[in-house]
């Protein structure tokens, strides 16, 4: 045998160093290759915590339902998790980290309105792609924005309708009722120029707001009270997470009943009732597109995939958790956004967009379809009428599903949203 | 469609049986009845209320207490060899692991004995139904509704009849009015008759109707009383005594707002004191900044939770005293509690505020973050005893809520507590002359060590009790103690610091002007004018209310 070079020595071990090299960043290529990060932002920590963090749950059992199922476009999801905290600052460091630093394909997150608008401007110059989940106070429409949750019509209108509707008692007085900031404004806003419209005179509407965390409701009850003299009086309220407890538990001590006088909820939902003695809330209304009793072979399936879930999870609460409306938008946004990667066979955000209009999903609520051209969703509406165990028995649902008003036309009568003709907010022709 | 037949078949022999036994009291349901009950039991949401209006077209007022019944969800149906029966559920309980319920027949209401509520299934009342059933129970179960044993049940009634104002009733609420005893019931009834006689009256009733509203300070009558005021075809005499009755009214609900303004003001300013009591204690007496006030209060808050599902799960029974025991368990966890921090750390730095401050904040995060890691982020629900629940009416037009009463009741009985604790005894005499001069009380003896542990641990067990009464009119959540700690702050040092009658004096006065301004400016505004005027306070008085001076004030 010809004994070896010192060169060929060096030749051989570089080879094989090159072929070892090869070998050992191969398997990374093939994973950066069979992998599409997404992005998930929601706060973990901080007083929104409590909302959002079911929120990301949600999210990460739906990621993990498409990855045992193939993933997307033979791709495995994997979900980049980011704590903003419930700092509306932070949310868009997060977001722009999210976007630049990790290069995900789509964000799902958000709760407030206040960490949606700071997170806009992110998504908007970097041409970025949110799922935001929550009802909300409309008025916006943005083309890096999918919103799945409830524009007002969807929610605030459907839920006066049916208090003023024989069905649901005929009421005459409205007191709306809510926490001082942007939602509850803006849809007071929208449900006065609503009860006007349909002749309620001015004197039978009364609006107020509490500060968040306000606890003494004392004197708004005594109004409430004055107020329903004479019967055929009902609350809308917008009041937001903890003050709720307070103010039902003062609406029975003084002696007032769901039958008298009762309380239509647009923020109440089972997550929320989970912390309460809903005792005090019995009898009481709120309006959702979804609840843990919506009676569909889907919904079953959805809660018990999350119940199980969380239980394998460990989170708190195992399967003792609940669904709710919410929850369910984070979960079809998941799937909507699979649907319209597939649909476009890309992963980039414009072709993905596209393909979302006018794409529809088997939500456990029911068949559920995006916009064709409005960013937002058509959502059917139910009013659910709260239980002692603090779930909700449906009372009403709409037909069909209801079709978004990014720009209610109680209020803005002259604007539209379209992203296909239009630039997004267009003045429409008188 | 096999099942409808057993439940009628069965429901059928059931009330044949029950005929038979008890044939002079109860008829058999007619085959309409019959099938409408078993409609009831199904799914069609059409047919459950044709069901209920064929139930009470009846007027059988046995089948009206049954509709009543299914609209408080306290129907069930209940399979039983092989057939569905439908039960009434009485009261509930829950024994070992499994919640039971003692049941009656639908229509006779004879004791069928308690079985598990899972072999039950209810049949739901949705609020289509209820509204459809409400009728039935206004037209029937009011009138009967004026002969029950419970005052409150009579009173509703009365208040009921009044609003409908239908001319038929006037015989029978006039016949309650003879035999009613109970003041408030005779009240709402007197209400009732009147409205009766305003609405279908001749024009010298009406006018005489009117005029006894007036008397009454019915504001309930007020939208009728304003259109006979305006009507033009009355006659001069009604609408003279319309006029008269409206201003009698109206005064008399100037009276109520008046006494109800001031009852909210002396329920927030108990709220307030019993928060900041604590706080005075350990921040005025020690010189303490304790940020970690409002984690004590909260730890109070979820001993009372502890106790109550303690209760709930040993002694269902006698869950309604759970609050009683809840008041001494709260207090002497979060002076245990408060104890262990003055004995660990705080001990170290007496004299230091700035350090103190930092490290009780620290304090208030752990304590915080555990109750978080260990009872959830979540909220939990902490249920009133039935007799904090509900309100005693006082005057025409005022109730007032228990919870609020007995908190009031509350922080009166801490503050006597507290001064005959500091005035009256050996131990207050030392915390005094410690809070007065340290090195001079420890010269003569009195060991400053232990009166500033007892100190703390009192202070902090004054919290403790504060988060247990919280529980009766907020949340319980883990971010409980940052809602409170700011306004305990705000009358610690409105009141002056190291005087308790200043801290007395800055709720009262803050408890009122809130719920004084609040009417008129609302609650966000109403809050922002008190922090301002407290701000102004300050700057006009910086050491409160009851500034300390001479000798004791420190440099």
């Amino acid at each position: 045998m010809a004994e070896y070079s010192r060169r060929d020595f060096i030749k051989g071990s570089l080879v094989a160093t090159a072929a070892a090299g090869a070998g050992l960043s191969f398997p990374n290529v093939l994973r950066a290759q069979d992998t599409v990060k997404i992005g998930v932002l929601h706060s973990l920590s901080g007083t929104m915590a409590i909302s959002e963090v079911s929120l990301r749950d949600t999210v990460l059992m739906a990621v993990e339902e498409i990855n045992a199922k193939g993933g997307v476009m033979g791709k495995k999801i994997t979900p980049v998790v980011v704590d903003p905290a419930s700092n509306w600052d932070l949310f868009a460091e997060k977001a722009k980290q999210l976007l630049l630093q990790d290069k995900v394909a789509v964000v799902f997150g958000c709760w407030t309105s206040v960490s949606r608008k700071s997170v806009l401007p992110v998504f908007e110059s970097n041409n970025g792609l949110l799922f935001y989940p929550v009802q909300y106070e409309g008025e916006e429409c943005s083309k890096n924005v999918f919103y799945t949750g409830a524009t007002p019509n969807q929610q605030l209108i459907p839920g006066a309708e049916y208090l003023m509707s024989k069905e649901g008692g005929g009421y005459k007085k409205f007191y709306l009722l809510g926490t001082d900031y942007v939602f509850p404004r803006t849809a007071n806003k929208i449900l006065r120029a609503f009860l006007v419209a349909k002749g309620v005179p001015a004197d039978s509407i009364a609006e107020e707001y509490t500060p968040f965390n306000h606890q003494d409701y004392q004197t708004i009850v005594g109004k409430i009270k004055r107020f329903s003299q004479g019967g055929s009086a009902c609350v809308l309220s917008t009041i937001n997470g903890d003050s709720n407890v307070p103010f039902y538990k003062e609406f029975a001590n003084q002696g007032l009943r769901s039958e008298n006088a009762p309380i239509m909820a647009y923020s109440v939902a089972e997550d929320e009732l989970r912390g309460m003695d809903s005792s005090a809330l019995v009898g009481h209304l709120a309006a959702w597109n979804y609840f843990q009793s919506v009676e569909t072979a889907n919904n079953k399936k959805f809660v018990q995939a999350f119940k199980a879930y969380a239980k394998k999870q460990n989170l708190p609460g195992g399967d003792k958790r609940v669904t709710d409306d919410p929850m369910e938008a984070a979960y079809f946004g998941v799937y909507i956004w699979k649907q319209a990667v597939e649909k476009a066979k890309s992963f980039d955000v414009d072709p993905v967009r596209k393909a979302v209009y006018g794409q529809t999903f088997a939500a456990p609520s029911g068949t559920i379809k995006m916009h064709e051209y409005n960013q937002h969703t058509y959502r059917p509406v139910l009013i659910g009428e709260i239980l002692k165990d603090g779930q909700f028995r449906i009372v009403s649902r709409t037909k069909g599903l209801v079709e978004p008003e990014p720009w209610s036309k109680y209020t803005s009568p002259d604007k539209g949203c379209d992203w296909i003709n239009h630039q997004g907010t267009y003045q429409k022709k008188a | 469609m096999i099942s409808r037949l057993t439940v009628l078949l069965s429901l059928v022999a059931w009330l044949a049986a029950g005929a038979a036994s008890h044939a002079a009291a109860a008829p058999a349901p007619s085959p309409k009845v019959a099938a409408a009950l078993t409609d009831l039991t199904g799914d069609d949401a059409d047919k459950r209320e044709a069901a209920v209006t064929v139930i009470g077209q009846t007027r059988d007022p046995k089948w009206i207490q049954f509709l009543s019944a299914l609209r408080d969800g306290s129907v069930y149906t209940r399979a039983r060899s092989g057939k569905t029966e439908l039960v009434v559920g009485g009261t509930k309980a829950t024994k070992g692991d499994q919640d039971v319920i003692d049941i009656a027949s639908a229509y006779e209401r004879e004791p069928l004995g308690t079985v598990p509520l899972t072999d039950l299934k209810e049949v739901p009342a949705d609020r289509r139904l209820r509204l459809t059933i409400k009728p039935f129970l206004d037209a029937d179960e009011t009138q009967a509704q004026l002969a029950d044993p419970d005052p409150n049940v009579r009173r509703g009634a009365a208040v009921k009849l009044g609003n409908q104002a239908v001319a038929t009733a006037a015989p029978v609420v006039e016949e309650a009015l003879k035999k009613e005893s109970d003041r408030w019931v005779r009240h709402a009834l007197a209400e009732a008759l009147a409205l009766i006689q305003l609405a279908n009256g001749t024009p010298a009733q009406r006018a005489a109707a009117a005029r006894s509203l007036g008397d009454l300070h019915s504001e309930s009558a007020m939208p009728s009383l304003q259109r006979l005021a305006a009507d033009t075809a009355a006659s001069p005499a009604e609408r003279a005594a319309a006029v008269m009755a409206i201003r009698g009214i109206e005064r008399w609900g100037l009276l109520t707002r008046t006494v109800e303004t001031l009852f909210q003001g002396a329920s927030l300013a108990s709220i307030l004191l019993l928060m900041a009591l604590g706080l005075a204690v350990v921040f005025g007496l020690m010189g303490v900044i304790n940020m970690a006030h409002g984690e004590l209060m909260a730890l109070g808050a979820y001993s009372t939770f502890v106790v109550q599902n303690w209760f709930r799960a040993a002694w269902p029974s006698h869950f309604d005293s759970y609050f009683l025991v809840a008041l001494p368990v709260s207090f002497l966890v979060a002076a245990a509690v408060g104890l262990v921090l003055e004995r660990g750390v705080i001990r170290f730095l007496y004299g230091r505020p700035l350090e103190t401050l930092l490290l009780t904040w620290g304090a208030s995060l752990i304590i915080q973050q555990g109750l978080r890691l260990w009872f959830g982020a979540a909220n939990v629900d902490v249920s009133s005893p039935s007799w904090l629940s509900g309100g005693v009416p006082v005057m025409v037009g005022l109730t007032l809520p228990y919870n609020r009463v007995f908190i009031i009741g509350l922080a009166t009985a801490a503050v006597a507590a507290m001064y005959w604790l500091l005035f009256r005894t050996n131990a207050g005499l030392r915390i005094r002359a410690v809070t007065q001069n340290r090195a001079m009380s420890s010269c003569l003896g009195v060991r400053a060590g232990v009166v500033d542990a007892t100190t703390f641990a009192f202070g902090a067990g004054l919290a403790g009790l504060a988060g247990c009464a919280l529980t009766q009119i907020g949340n319980v959540g883990p971010s409980l103690g940052q809602n409170y700690i700011v306004d305990s702050f705000m009358v610690v040092v409105t009141g002056g610091v190291g005087k308790l009658a200043g801290t007395i004096l800055a709720s009262a006065g803050l408890g009122g002007l809130t719920k004084g301004i609040e009417p008129a400016l609302g609650a966000v505004f109403g809050k922002v004018a008190i922090l301002v005027g407290v701000i102004l306070f300050l700057q006009r008085r910086p050491a409160g209310l009851f500034a300390t001076r001479g000798r004791n004030a420190e440099a």
